[in-house]
């Protein structure tokens, strides 16, 4: 079914203003998986705010924020990108059937040493 | 000096050595953690989701006991601190989120953040203090150049963790320092070590955990310290070879004071 409202509700979810961001490209100068990315986090900014929302949700970027905050701390105008990445990856893992990570894949994903830790955190980014 | 203690999943799993060794250190010290009564996983990464309310609930329940044993929080793991800590942020400053927790959780008294999170080395630092350790320590770590991997999650976003200096922080190196060891400064000590992503694609840890592990080296570290079991992890699976090793600063701490 087509979502109503997604550009709102991705808002709302991301609790943050991409109008006050000024495009300098710090956060995605700093982030650490901007290689792996194909949008970036100053583009999850911009095309949120511009109702562009429909390539992100599409692209593995969602899986590969690292959640580490980088963007978050150093940009200038504390936009916050990685909340819009999350905003629009809930989108995304919310819709019935697009769970990223299934539970009978665990165990070819993991080995002897594997903190319960990122299991959890896994699930928790990944799944609904 | 006591405290309630939130350990959470993986301390008392596959980071056994983290959480018994912080509980015989701070026994030494004269600090008593007394662990949460039926705590709950707080799910390894704060919700970020201003509408994620059932996903904040454990960490909830976690402050709502330390309230009501009119105790500060300690956590261990770096994980669990920055999720409760973020939740308890929450608590205390966005009225959706503190409104819906406490709708759903009816407690007898509403919660609104008024806890204490405190990370064991903030209470070494600030409770304990550096200088007393020093005065502890029985098997000084003499002549180990050990370099303090920070990574994400102590310090990020400060403005919720104030843990330390989030670009420059010294709280490992100042403990390192009290327990006679060489700290080693290197520029990714507070950068990522690939976090959970290694399950959607194994080569983001394999490459970030080889840029942090080739800078302590070349820095001259024969070890890293760490106060997360996934960056103990991802690091560890990748550092056969560099003659790197990872510890846990609890490790250190508890065989310096003598009680390993
Ligand atoms: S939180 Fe995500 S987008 Fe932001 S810097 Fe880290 S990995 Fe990049
Ligand atoms: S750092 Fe902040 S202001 Fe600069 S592009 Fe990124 S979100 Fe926009």
């Amino acid at each position: 079914m087509e979502q109503q409202n997604m550009r709102e509700e991705i808002l709302f979810t991301a609790n943050a203003d991409p109008k006050k961001c000024m495009k300098c490209g710090k956060c995605s100068g700093a982030c650490p998986n901007y290689d792996k990315m194909e949008y970036h986090p100053h583009q999850f900014v911009s095309m949120v705010q511009e109702g562009n929302v429909e390539p992100l949700l599409e692209s593995e970027s969602l899986y590969l924020c690292l959640t580490c905050m980088v963007c978050v701390e150093r940009c200038p105008r504390n936009v916050q990108p990685a909340r819009f990445i999350e905003a629009v990856r809930l989108a995304k893992i919310r819709q019935q059937g697009e769970n990223r990570l299934k539970p009978q894949d665990v165990p070819e994903l993991i080995d002897e040493d594997t903190p319960q830790q990122l299991l959890v955190s896994a699930f928790r980014k990944y799944t609904k | 000096m006591e405290f309630l203690y939130y350990p959470g999943c993986t301390l008392k799993n596959k980071a056994k050595d983290l959480d018994l060794y912080a509980r015989k250190s701070a026994e030494a010290l004269g600090v008593t953690l007394t662990e949460v009564p039926e705590w709950q996983c707080c799910g390894g990464v704060y919700p970020l989701g201003r509408d994620e309310i059932a996903t904040k609930l454990s960490s909830v329940r976690t402050l709502m006991a330390a309230r009501d044993a009119g105790c500060d929080l300690v956590t261990v793991c770096a994980a669990c601190h920055n999720v409760v800590k973020q939740i308890n942020h929450d608590m205390a400053c966005d009225e959706y989120v503190r409104t819906r927790v406490n709708n759903y959780l009816a407690p007898d008294v509403p919660y609104d953040g008024s806890v204490n999170v405190l990370h064991l080395l903030e209470v070494l630092r600030d409770r304990v203090g550096f200088d007393a350790i020093r005065e502890k320590v029985v098997s000084p770590l003499t002549g180990r150049k050990l370099g303090a991997y920070y990574g994400c999650l102590l310090l990020r976003p400060s403005s919720v963790l104030a843990f330390d200096d989030p670009e420059n922080p010294t709280v490992i190196e100042d403990l390192l320092k009290a327990l006679g060891a060489e700290p080693v400064y290197y520029a990714e000590r507070n950068e990522c070590c690939g976090g959970y992503a290694g399950i959607a694609d194994p080569e983001v840890p394999e490459k970030r955990a080889a840029a942090v592990l080739s800078n302590a080296k070349a820095r001259g570290a024969e070890a890293l310290v760490t106060a997360c079991p996934l960056c103990y992890y991802n690091l560890k699976k990748h550092a056969a070879g560099t003659g790197v090793g990872v510890v846990y600063f609890t490790e250190l701490l508890a065989g310096a004071l003598g009680v390993k």
